[in-house]
Order: C-alpha cells, then sequence, then structure tokens
C-alpha cells in the first residue's frame, strides 16, 4: 500500500513561520496587558512616551544591526562605539566652546563628527570583515575592547561632561517634542521606516538577504558580495552615530559605563523581532517590536517589584536564549 | 555465508519530494549485481537506506529473509552491510591506518593497539593494490588512492553484502582492472556485490545481472549478458533515446564567433586552456571528475583566479574578470551546484529569477508587481511546475529548480550561455524539456558551452566537444566524431 506523501512538516513549518510573524506582536500585547494589571501608572501616556523614547537609542541601533544580520554578520562594538562617538562628540564641543563659535555651528559639528566617525568605524569593520577575512565575531569583539579603552582613556578614567554653553541649545534634540511626541521617537520612526522600505524595497537590501541566505550563490549571481556587507556595517555605524547624537544631550556626559550592554539589548531586538541569526531573513518592523519589547519588560521591572531592576539584562540575555531555541532547525535546507 | 537482500515496498520522501515509489526486488545471494539509472534514478538514495546512512519513510528491508531496520550506517556494518561512497568519507587528517579503523578502532585495554592496526591495514592495502605506509595522512593522498582506501576499509569490516557506488569514477583503465579482479575475488569467497555506476562497458564486462531503477522506481532485473548497451541505455532514460534530442541544426556557417578564449589558466586546475565557440552553436565539454572543467569556466567569470588568459567576444578583446562583467558583456554561468551556488533555496521564486537583474527592476524602488510578472512568465516558458508562484524555491522538485536555475541565468539575455552539468538531479521528463531548451537558446542565435559528464548528453546535444584531461585540453571533437569510446579515451588518456 502507498502511503500517502505528507505534508504535516511543511503545514507546521508555515503555521511555525506565522507565529514568528506575529508572535513578537502577541508578546509586546500581552506584556502591556500584564504591565497594566500591575501598575496603574503603566498606562499613562506619559510612562508610554517614556518608554519608547528610552527605546529610541537601541531601535536606532537595532535598525542597523538588522540588516547586519540578516547579512550574516553580527556587530559586538555598537555599545563601545557609542561611547567612544559620545566621548569624542564631547572633546571636540567643549574645544571649540572656548574659541568663540557660534554655538549652533559647534553642535551642528559635533553632530557632523558623529555621523562621520559612526561610518568610519563601520568602514573599517566592513574592510576588516571581507578583505581582511576575519570574522565578524572577532572584529567586533576587538573593537569592543577598542573602543571603550580609548573613551576611558580620554575620559581619564572618569567623565567628560559637556559644556554648559551648550546644554541650552543641545537639550531640545533630545528633551523637546514636535505634535507632542518627543523628538527621539520621530527620528527612531523615521529610521525604521526608511530601513523597512531600504530592506524588502532597493536592490541593496535584497543583496542583503541574498548574501545572508547564501553568500557563495550570491557571488554567483553576481552580487558584489564585499561592497554590500561593508555598506552594512557603515550603515550601522550611522546608526549607532544618530543614536549617540540623541544620547548625548541626554546626560551631557560620556563616561566609562556609557552604552554598557546596548550591544546585547541591540541583538536582543533583532533576534526577538524574528530575524534569523545565522541570517538570510528578517523584517525591520519585527526589530521595532522587539526593541519597544525589551523596553517594556525593563519598564516593568522598574515599575513592579517582582524581579529586582538589576536582574534586567539577565531577563533580557534569557530572552535571547529562549527566542535562539524557539528558532532551531528553521533554515534545514 | 552468502547473503540475499530483498527490498519491499520501500518509499522516501525528502520533505515535500518523493524520491522513491515503492522500490521492490530481491538480489539473489552471492552474484555481482550492476544498478543502473540516470542521476536521480534514486539508486544512491536506495543503497544508503540499504547501508543504514538513510532511514526509508516507509517499507522494509530483508536480510536473508530476515528483517532488518539500521538505525545506523554503524548497525548496517555489524551485519556486514558496507557501503563505499560516492563521495568520500574519509578524515583527511587521520592517517590511512586511523581511517580505516575509524570507529572499529582495535584496543589493548584502555589503549588503541596501533601496531596491530597498521598490520592489518597493510593487509588490506595489499589486497587493493594499493603501495602506500598505512601511517601516510590521507590528505596527502590522490583521489584516486583515497578511493582504494575506501575500498581497504570496507574489507576490514569482513563485508557481506558490498555496494559500491561509482567507484572507478576516479580510476584508470588499470586501477579499474585490478578493482575488477579484488571484486571476483570477494565474489568467489561469497560476498554480494552491488555496483553502481553510469559506464555500460564496465558493466557489461563486471555483472552478472542488471537492475535497472528509474525516476524512483524500479524497472527491471535481467541477466547483463541478455541485454546490449543499446538496450541498457533506452531502458535507463524509458524512451528510445533518439527521442530524448532534439535535431542538431549546425549553426550558419558564416555565424560569428561569439566568445573566443585563449591561453587560460587557473593555477593548480588547468592550463593555456583555448576554445571558440559561435554563436548558434553547442559546445559541450567532457572530461573526468578533477580534469578542471567547472573550475576553468570559473576562472573565465572571474570567480576564481586565474594567472593567464584574454578574451574577446565577437572579435573584440574584452575585460572580463568580474562576475559583474560578465553579466555586462552577456555572458553568464550556471553553475553545477544548484543548492551551493545556484539557486538561494530559502528566497522565494521570484527572487531567484531576478537577482541578476535587479537594476533593471528598481526605480530606485523595486518593481515587486513586475518581478511577479516576470516569474509568471517565467514558469511558462520553462514550463516550471509549481502551485504556487510565491513558494519557496526549495518547496520545487529537483527538476523543477533545475529549469527555474537555467530561467535565473537566461533572465539578463545573454549572449554566451555556461551551463555546467545542466541536468544533473532531474527525472528524465525535465531532463528532456531543459535539452529542447538548450536546443532553442541555440536557435535563437546565443553560444551555448555544455559542461557535462553524462557522454549521451554530450553526444545527443553538441556541436562540438572539448575534451579535457587533468587540467588540459586534449582535442576537440566534431559532430561525426563524437562516439562514446571517443570521449573516454581522450578523457582517460587511453587514445
Amino acid at each position: 500500500m502507498q502511503p500517502a506523501l505528507t505534508d504535516t512538516p511543511r503545514r507546521s513549518a508555515r503555521w511555525l513561520a506565522r507565529l514568528q510573524a506575529v508572535g513578537p506582536l502577541i508578546g509586546l500585547i500581552i506584556l502591556c496587558v500584564a504591565g497594566t494589571a500591575l501598575n496603574r501608572d503603566f498606562a499613562t501616556i506619559d510612562n508610554m512616551m517614556n518608554v519608547l523614547t528610552r527605546t529610541a537609542f537601541i531601535g536606532i541601533i537595532a535598525v542597523g544591526m538588522t540588516f547586519v544580520i540578516i547579512s550574516g554578520g553580527i556587530d559586538l562594538s555598537v555599545g563601545s562605539m557609542a561611547a567612544l562617538i559620545a566621548g569624542s562628540m564631547i572633546v571636540l564641543m567643549n574645544k571649540l566652546a572656548g574659541s568663540g563659535m557660534a554655538p549652533l555651528l559647534i553642535v551642528l559639528l559635533g553632530i557632523v563628527l558623529a555621523l562621520i566617525l559612526g561610518a568610519l568605524f563601520g568602514l573599517m569593520h566592513g574592510l576588516l570583515i571581507t578583505k581582511g577575512r576575519i570574522e565578524p565575531f572577532i572584529v567586533t569583539l576587538g573593537t569592543l575592547g577598542v573602543f571603550r579603552a580609548v573613551l576611558t582613556w580620554l575620559a581619564d578614567g572618569g567623565a567628560l561632561t559637556l559644556d554648559d554653553s551648550l546644554n541650552n541649545l543641545y537639550g531640545p534634540v533630545y528633551y523637546a517634542s514636535l505634535l507632542g511626541v518627543p523628538v527621539p521617537i520621530w527620528v527612531f520612526l523615521i529610521m525604521a521606516a526608511g530601513g523597512a522600505l531600504i530592506l524588502n524595497r532597493t536592490a541593496f537590501g535584497r543583496h542583503v538577504q541574498a548574501i545572508g541566505s547564501n553568500e557563495q550563490v550570491a557571488r554567483y549571481a553576481a552580487i558584489r558580495v564585499d561592497v554590500v556587507k561593508i555598506v552594512t556595517y557603515i550603515f550601522l555605524g550611522l546608526c549607532v552615530g544618530v543614536a549617540t547624537v540623541l544620547y548625548v544631550p541626554r546626560l551631557g556626559s560620556a563616561t566609562p559605563t556609557t552604552g554598557l550592554l546596548w550591544e546585547l539589548e541591540a541583538i536582543a531586538a533583532v533576534v526577538v523581532g524574528g530575524t534569523a541569526l545565522k541570517g538570510g531573513e528578517g523584517r525591520v518592523i519585527g526589530t521595532v517590536i522587539g526593541a519597544i519589547l525589551l523596553s517594556v519588560i525593563n519598564n516593568i521591572l522598574n515599575l513592579t517589584s517582582i524581579i529586582s531592576v538589576y536582574l534586567n539584562a539577565a531577563v533580557q540575555g534569557a530572552v535571547i536564549i529562549v527566542v535562539a531555541f524557539l528558532q532551531r532547525g528553521r533554515r534545514n535546507d | 555465508m552468502s547473503v540475499s537482500v530483498r527490498f519491499d515496498e520501500i518509499y522516501k520522501d525528502f520533505g515535500p519530494v518523493r524520491v522513491l515509489h515503492g522500490v521492490s526486488f530481491e538480489l539473489p545471494p552471492g552474484r555481482i549485481y550492476g544498478v543502473l539509472g540516470e542521476n536521480g534514478a534514486g539508486k544512491s538514495t536506495l543503497m544508503k537506506i540499504l547501508s543504514g546512512y538513510e532511514h526509508a519513510s516507509a517499507g522494509e528491508i530483508h536480510l536473508d529473509d530476515r528483517l532488518v531496520s539500521f538505525k545506523s550506517s554503524r548497525q548496517a556494518e555489524s551485519e556486514g552491510v558496507v557501503l563505499i561512497h560516492q563521495e568520500f568519507n574519509l578524515a583527511e587528517h587521520l592517517t590511512v591506518a586511523q581511517n580505516i579503523f575509524l570507529g572499529h578502532e582495535k584496543r589493548k585495554g584502555w589503549l588503541l593497539d596501533d601496531r596491530t592496526m597498521r598490520e592489518e591495514s597493510a593487509h588490506y592495502l595489499k589486497q587493493v593494490g594499493l603501495v602506500v605506509n598505512p601511517d601516510t595522512p590521507v590528505r596527502n593522498l590522490i583521489v584516486a588512492e583515497k578511493q582504494l582506501v575506501e575500498i581497504a576499509r570496507a574489507l576490514s569490516r569482513h563485508a557481506r553484502v558490498l555496494i559500491m557506488d561509482e567507484p572507478t569514477a576516479t580510476l584508470t583503465p588499470t586501477e579499474t582492472q585490478r578493482l575488477f579482479g579484488l571484486m571476483r575475488q570477494l565474489k568467489a569467497d561469497g560476498v554480494t556485490l552491488v555496483y553502481i555506476s553510469h559506464k555500460l562497458d564496465e558493466i557489461e564486462a563486471i555483472t552478472d545481472e542488471i537492475v535497472v531503477m528509474r525516476d524512483g522506481r524500479f524497472i527491471t532485473r535481467a541477466p547483463t549478458e541478455s541485454l546490449s548497451r543499446q538496450q541498457m541505455a533506452n531502458l535507463m532514460v524509458g524512451r528510445e533515446l533518439s527521442d530524448m534530442f532534439p535535431d542538431k541544426t549546425p549553426p550558419a556557417p558564416d555565424a560569428p564567433v561569439a566568445l573566443a578564449v585563449s591561453d587560460l589558466s587557473v593555477p593548480g586546475w588547468s592550463e593555456d586552456i583555448s576554445f571558440e565557440v559561435r554563436s548558434g552553436e553547442i559546445l559541450g565539454f567532457a572530461g573526468l571528475v578533477g580534469a578542471g572543467r567547472t573550475e576553468t569556466f570559473e576562472g573565465l567569470l572571474g570567480l576564481r583566479k586565474r594567472s593567464s588568459g584574454a578574451v574577446s567576444m565577437n572579435g573584440q578583446p574584452v575585460s572580463l574578470n568580474t562576475p559583474q562583467q560578465a553579466v555586462k558583456l552577456g555572458v553568464t554561468y550556471l553553475s553545477e551546484d544548484r543548492k551551493g551556488k545556484g539557486l538561494h533555496v530559502s528566497m522565494g521564486l521570484a527572487q531567484n529569477l531576478t537577482m541578476l537583474m535587479l537594476d533593471h527592476y528598481a526605480h530606485p524602488l523595486l518593481d515587486l508587481n513586475a518581478e511577479r510578472a516576470a516569474m509568471a512568465h517565467a514558469k511558462d516558458e520553462f514550463g516550471i511546475r509549481t502551485g504556487n508562484l510565491d513558494a519557496r524555491a526549495r518547496a520545487l522538485s529537483g527538476g523543477n529548480q533545475q529549469k527555474l536555475a537555467l530561467a535565473k541565468f537566461l533572465h539578463p539575455d545573454p549572449r554566451v550561455i555556461i551551463l555546467d552539468e545542466p541536468t544533473r538531479g532531474v527525472d528524465v521528463g525535465a531532463k528532456r524539456d531543459i535539452y529542447f531548451q538548450i536546443h532553442a537558446l541555440a536557435q535563437a542565435g546565443r553560444a551555448v558551452i555544455v559542461i557535462s559528464s553524462e557522454l549521451i548528453e554530450l553526444i545527443g546535444l553538441c556541436h562540438r566537444v572539448a575534451v579535457m584531461r587533468g587540467g588540459k585540453l586534449q582535442t576537440t571533437l566534431g559532430m561525426h566524431q563524437l562516439t562514446e569510446e571517443e570521449l573516454i579515451a581522450h578523457a582517460t588518456g587511453t587514445h
């Protein structure tokens, strides 16, 4: 007797894929319901805006990280990179503040420096990984140490603090609102929408997915694999630059603990958002939801006393492992 | 000690693709069986199931009327069922002796008994006629020697059923003769041998009976001497061979030389390769595994380093150093390795189709509807069978994946198309479709290069066939010189 050709594995795979697409959103909704039940302050507009504003830094970096991870890479250095960029900005702006230059120009130069440094660091990563043929994990683990050490050295082990004369002008970049929504949230939304458009609707985005899905096949399809990879790291560097520009006015200083564990949060946001750690497929919108979800967890820990807020990173780390566990065997070709 | 083997309604599914459709036949003990079938006929899969490397989706295997179900190759080997792989299964960094006893190491108490293993290895190596120190690391051996180590390893397992999957693909005629002598010796010792090969002359020379498989089904078992080679080939293909190929139409005498390559060298693989192909012509490349055909063309396309070589198209010298330049010049290359280099199996059909042509669809945003429309068109043009245009490439069967890959590399409308093993792992129906497709390409004025290990295919399809051996172009045969004997003679250097 001929056994029926079963399509159960396919159906369950499709079901699982669908679950992975809406899973983060369902998780976010459940968390919000739980948060509302646990603390009356959770569901207020103020708290929501607060959570989203704090999400913006990690979220913007995670948008760039989505590209790098989909292309099959990783960047562990983003937290240290943010710290070094913040410190460099402050050093430059403080130097110029003493020279009598117009404050607006000084702030603009600081912002330009942040973006240039981000792009340069990204370019350096990209070149070492492609032309130097070193694993991305190793390259960015190395620069993770280098960046933070240089910042610590610049700050002489203490804090680099922005000149008071610039605070008034620069402060609104973090604190001001437009149509009732804080500036960082706007920037986050624009970066995320732009990232989604680039990933899904441009040749570059398609190439990123093709390389992560199978680099050899991409090479044989005349895709300039090295160039595309380098550009993903530059894009991530720019995202770190933008995030830092928003972050510096918040505290007005950079210390050796600035941006600590941001790499964990950014990678967690990408992975929770459904992007495969092995590369090939992923969604920017998923990353956005993932980043918000992690912030909400942090916020609930802050507002309630179920688990100490000191264990926040432990929760995020556990979330990464659990999600990676659920992703197992997704790419058995 | 002879063992008979009986397959009973064996089914095997790989995901949505069924590769064995209820195979049933019996092999009485102590004979040499030649298993015939085209690529993708299911011979290798069936033998992997017999030897515990794969598990059947349904069905039973009986050894001497005893139901067996091997969980692993180790368990199969303990019952005396040993498979010698088509692909080598040796640990490159270990020595010959260590490989022969890998997983079955001899011990003295807690420690390995290296001396005994070395002595026994030497014994088995002598039996297969390989003169090499058992302490040599396997990575230092050439391909043919590795093949002989595989056979020595099988001997050390005291095989009662020995399955050989294309063991002579890399052997010289002398080594092949020695292998045949060994096989006769084993048969006399009562071993049941299963010999899988494409080479009909070898099947004729060494086997007692043949088993033919086609498209995952058992077709027939018959005494070898009762069939001519032509009859065997027809049984494999399932129809008269003449039906498989379109009639050849030679290119016009004044057709321009679409691509001329001179003195192309790829370090480690090929030396001073020169050839030209005209518009409307199908040029074949024949040669053994490792002759450097694939590597030569990868070098031409800039996918691999080359040390010399000049290229001209339509009489004009051109600079061709990267795959991007190749696409711009209208030269595309379909790799022999469909899943590793040809298609993104985890991506969608349309995304695969347009991958070389994204600039054409980006203004600057990709026109997803145009991509879908192109895919719908390609589906009809290439006869790609799929119920769902939004499916991923891995959901297609092998033949349909190959058609998609062909469509992908033809999408930029190249003037020269290089097809490496264009029908590997596809069923007979899809094969015929692809042959007619290739013929139509040439008719439309494209220059087509076909690299293939299937001589029937080269003879049936090509206007001329270049033969490579050991990285050098030996000769180029014209349409009227194309015979299997001639091609093999040049490919093996026994001309």
